[in-house]
């Protein structure tokens, strides 16, 4: 009994945080999604499911939704694909001289704050001859292409971003999950003259199932949320016509632009069902008998 | 609170009540919306005289808000603030400089410790309605009714321009006041006119006559920033729409009325503009901000660009001696235009309000008079090189060439003043919807017809919505 009193004592402060600071403002949120609260009153009104009502029959919701479809998948099945492939050709059995170096170089993007990277794309994507992308193009004789303007580019170019910033993460993390593998693995592999490729789908990819598992979740969550680039690159926050809208910058605009808190967080209550059901299905489906070696 | 709190206070303050009663009551008490702003006090006010018409305590501090953007706040240190002390020295000024006004305000508001005066100015500036409604906005009658300081013998409303009184009311009270003049229509290099020995063209077939020119000489006629700031050319739109059927275009849409965006000058100037972007335009402007734009009209390789005269202030630093602003009305759509030629926008901007609960409201209502008085307008105008909404006190001032031809221009278009959008801060999500599909309907994505019905759709949602407070304007 003392031993537990000292446990909790321990436990008294962090808990007291994480309740004050992570679960109040998610059963807040749960109960503004039930107000019309404007922002600037003490006093709410209940309204009861007027906000989530609004919100199924909101053309916008429903097209920020099919965008997060859309990151759901590609995301990290891109992310995870070249991650895995990157982390492969660096792994010991590859034997690719200076390893290490490009593995710091692959993890550089994810050290750059998200709103850094935004306005470095900026530069990139810029739709005249003064962007990286287009002043290459525009010297081989090509049209400058309008990568956030256009409406069937838009969506592609912001994932495009969310990639190249999130691979490097994914490739040090499998990296340290192939380099746990028994060297020995490989070697009786290679003797039953196992090839390359072989290799990569029959042991190595089996053996670090956990960690693309982990990866799927981690991808999925950043999937909803793309709010940061979304706001910096794209016209009229989420634009051309919604192409590239996400649930968070909807959220944004409600709350802090039309002072519609409640429906805000009816939105975020969404979000976060979205992104829970996301996590569980996703442990579900891929949930298989552990590789024991 | 005056008296030092109890720990039992202290601990409810960290939230650590909520272990001691359970998760959710106290909980919840520790956060936003939930802490009870209780009935403010009025703070009384002090005798009011002749020399003192608005009852200001002369010992009681006053808080500032300024949003420092564009305009620095350095107007409101060394200039209002400077002004107030002269006259109240007992009195402490709190001078806070923010650029995140709604950010750092929203949470005073609700926990009813509201600063004195506030700039309620740029991109996160408050929704000035549900403050209304709230009761937080000061009735602005005694500052408008008090005598001037530029004039004692006039009443203050009677020494602005015309519409900043009925631009201040909100509900039919007047709680918001605008501060500054500012002209809208297209703005082109002089210089560059008068080399090339160009006219500016005053009818739409000038106007495409112009382009074709312009296209020879490798210059897009017109254009406007897509990525940030394509309310300049919904601005532009609907003041062109104004232009061809009168200013009734914009008190309908600022009404809500049926129908409104679906009248026939408003699809004329949308199919205007539209044909003008795809014959002489360059798609990549959809993709540039306002400053990348405006970089670029000061290379002339922009010939027209819809914006207001604060224009050549903000652009002072990278503006090249070959250019020198001026400003362009709309040219005429079709022959049968309700405005002549030469009508332009004159509209107010840089909303000041005072803070109803709190705690020197009279201070407030008297700063306010002080930005009115002779010394405080004409000195912004000097600091800012912006027109204050004080008429008569800038003679003599050196002005910048783009201010310069603005009054030149409304001296033209006489009584022919196309009116200022409201709708813009009544009903911001009408405005931003209006943004996306000026996008959309410049680009070619939609059509004229279809951009006019999209924002019938969206006017008439907000109209039969009760959660939003309904305003209304007959001139």
């Amino acid at each position: 009994m003392r031993r537990h009193g000292f446990v909790a004592g321990f436990l008294l402060l962090p808990v007291a945080l994480y309740l004050v600071f992570v679960i109040s403002p998610y059963a807040q949120a749960f109960q503004i999604a039930l107000t019309d609260w404007r922002g600037v009153s003490a006093n709410l009104n209940f309204v009861g499911l007027d906000n989530f009502e609004r919100m199924f029959g909101d053309d916008t919701f429903w097209q920020a939704v099919r965008n997060h479809a859309v990151l759901l998948v590609t995301l990290p099945v891109l992310t995870i694909a070249l991650g895995l492939a990157f982390a492969y050709l660096l792994s010991d059995s590859a034997g690719t001289p200076g390893a290490r170096v490009y593995r710091v170089i692959f993890f550089l993007p994810q050290v750059l704050a998200v709103a850094v990277v935004g306005v470095l794309f900026k530069a990139v994507y810029r739709p005249d001859a003064s962007g990286v992308i287009n002043g290459g193009l525009a010297r081989l004789g090509i049209e400058p292409v309008g990568w956030l303007t256009d409406q069937n580019l838009a969506l592609w170019s912001i994932i495009a971003v969310m990639v190249w910033q999130a691979v490097g993460f994914y490739v040090v993390l499998f990296s340290a999950g192939m380099a746990a593998i028994p060297r020995e693995v490989f070697e009786a592999a290679a003797l039953d003259g196992a090839g390359r490729l072989r290799t990569f789908f029959s042991i190595t990819l089996p053996l670090v199932w956990d960690t693309v598992q982990v990866a799927w979740v981690y991808l999925g969550i950043a999937a909803f949320d793309a709010f940061a680039l979304v706001n910096v690159l794209s016209m009229e926050q989420g634009g051309p016509d919604g192409a590239t809208s996400v649930l968070a910058t909807e959220i944004y605009k409600n709350a802090f632009g039309y002072s519609r808190f409640g429906y805000a967080s009816a939105l975020g209550v969404a979000l976060f069902f979205l992104t829970l059901t996301f996590a569980a299905l996703t442990m579900r489906v891929t949930r298989r008998e552990k590789v024991v070696y | 609170m005056s008296t030092t709190p109890s720990r039992r206070e202290v601990l409810r303050r960290i939230g650590l009540t909520a272990l001691a009663a359970g998760p959710g009551a106290g909980l919840l008490s520790a956060c936003a919306t939930s802490r009870s702003a209780g009935p403010v006090a009025a703070s009384p006010a002090a005798p009011t005289s002749a020399a003192n018409p608005l009852g200001v305590d002369a010992a009681r501090p006053l808080e500032v808000v300024i949003f420092s953007g564009g305009n620095g706040d350095g107007y409101a240190t060394d200039l209002h603030e400077a002004l107030y002390s002269k006259a109240y020295p007992k009195a402490k000024i709190n001078h806070v400089p923010t650029q995140k006004v709604g950010t750092q305000l929203r949470p005073r508001f609700i926990s009813g410790d509201a600063p004195d005066v506030v700039n309620n100015s740029g991109p996160e500036a408050l929704d000035l309605q549900s403050l209304v409604a709230e009761g937080h906005l000061a009735d602005l009658t005694p500052l408008f009714e008090a005598p001037s300081l530029a004039d004692p013998a006039k009443k203050v409303r009677d020494t602005l321009v015309g519409g900043v009184y009925e631009n201040s009311l909100i509900d039919g009270v007047p709680r918001v006041l605008q501060y500054t003049v500012a002209h809208r229509a297209l703005w082109y290099n002089a210089k560059l006119f008068d080399k090339r020995g160009w006219q500016v063209p005053r009818t739409w077939a000038e106007f495409n006559a112009l382009g074709e020119e312009a296209k020879k000489a490798g210059i897009a006629l017109f254009a406007y920033p897509g990525q940030v700031g394509p309310f300049y050319q919904l601005w532009n739109l609907v003041y062109s729409a104004a232009k061809i059927g009168g200013n009734k275009v914009i008190i309908d849409i600022d009404n809500l009325a049926d129908g409104a965006w679906q009248a026939e000058p408003v699809r004329q100037a949308v199919a205007a503009w539209a044909q003008v972007q795809r014959d002489f335009g360059d798609k990549a402007y959809f993709g540039l901000d306002h400053t990348q734009t405006q970089v670029r009209h000061l290379k002339d390789e922009v010939l027209f660009y819809p914006c207001g005269s604060w224009l050549e202030n903000e652009m002072a630093k990278d503006r090249p001696e070959s250019f020198e602003y001026a400003i362009a009305p709309v040219p005429s759509i079709t022959a049968a235009d309700a405005m002549p030629y030469e009508a332009i926008m004159v509209g107010v901007s840089e909303a000041f309000f005072v803070a109803a609960k709190g705690a020197n409201p009279q201070g407030g209502l008297e700063y306010l008079r002080m930005m009115l008085s002779r010394e405080g307008a004409r000195g912004y105008t000097e600091m800012t090189k912006n027109l204050t909404v004080v008429n008569g006190v800038v003679d003599g001032l050196e002005l910048t060439s783009a201010v310069r031809s603005a009054a030149k221009a409304q001296e033209a278009a006489g009584t022919d003043i196309i009116t200022d959008i409201r709708f813009e801060g009544w009903y911001k999500e009408l405005f931003d919807h209006g943004q996306v599909q000026t996008n959309s309907v410049m680009s070619g994505r939609i059509t004229p017809e279809e951009f006019c019905a999209n924002m019938q759709k969206k006017a008439d949602a907000l109209k039969a919505d009760s959660a939003i407070a309904k305003q209304s304007r007959s001139v």
